[in-house]
């Protein structure tokens, strides 16, 4: 199975064929849906979006890190990483898909 | 922020919309991501970020409790790699 890289290109012209707005509008929205995701995000809302995944934001406090060639050691400062946990339809239909078995024996 | 106050901000934007369209809108972007991710394929969105499926080889595994050894199959998990642009924006806000 040759594995290819879907874009905004190709969520647009899904929109477009499934929804039948205008090839710009369907753009458009596309954008509107990733933007107000992101926008949340960096709210520090946690995003929930059921039959998908969730996408929350946590607080890592400042840790001594070292820089793995020289040995020497640096600082990693305080930061906000996000995280991504698909929900349990979404991880079983990837599993599904991909002939694995998944499923309790 | 939940889906359906997902559907409502955006819906509140383009009130030449109707509701239902934008829910289908949200529905088939989320379902193709999906779907490509069923179909092994990755997808990128510049300023979000990259989802792709990763290969979780067979292992042989212990039950932490028991000491008992288990093969665990091999399976396919998705993943997500936040994008440049969002993980300073995440930053950015704080300082």
């Amino acid at each position: 199975m040759a594995s290819r890289t879907l874009t905004r290109a190709d969520l647009s012209e899904a929109v477009y064929r499934q929804v039948g707005l205008s090839r710009s509008e369907s753009g458009e929205l596309v954008e509107q849906v990733i933007g107000e995701i992101c926008d949340a995000i960096v709210r520090g809302e946690t995003v929930k979006l059921s039959s998908f995944a969730t996408f929350q934001v946590r607080d890592k406090n400042e840790r001594i890190g070292r820089n793995p060639k020289t040995g020497e050691e640096v600082p990693i400062l305080p930061r906000r990483v996000m995280t991504f946990k698909a929900s349990n339809v979404l991880k079983q239909r990837i599993l599904d898909g991909h002939g694995a078995g998944g499923k309790k024996s | 922020m939940i889906k359906s106050e997902l559907v409502q901000t955006i819906a509140n934007r383009n009130p030449h919309l109707f509701q239902r369209d934008v829910d289908r809108i949200v529905n088939v972007v989320l379902e193709e991501i999906s779907q490509a991710l069923i179909q092994g394929d990755r997808v990128e969105l510049r300023g979000f970020g990259a989802f792709s499926v990763k290969n979780r080889p067979a292992r042989t595994g212990r039950n932490p409790r028991t000491g008992e050894t288990v093969e665990v199959e091999e399976k396919w998990v998705p993943f997500f790699k936040a994008g440049k642009e969002l993980r300073e924006r995440l930053n950015a806000e704080k300082n």
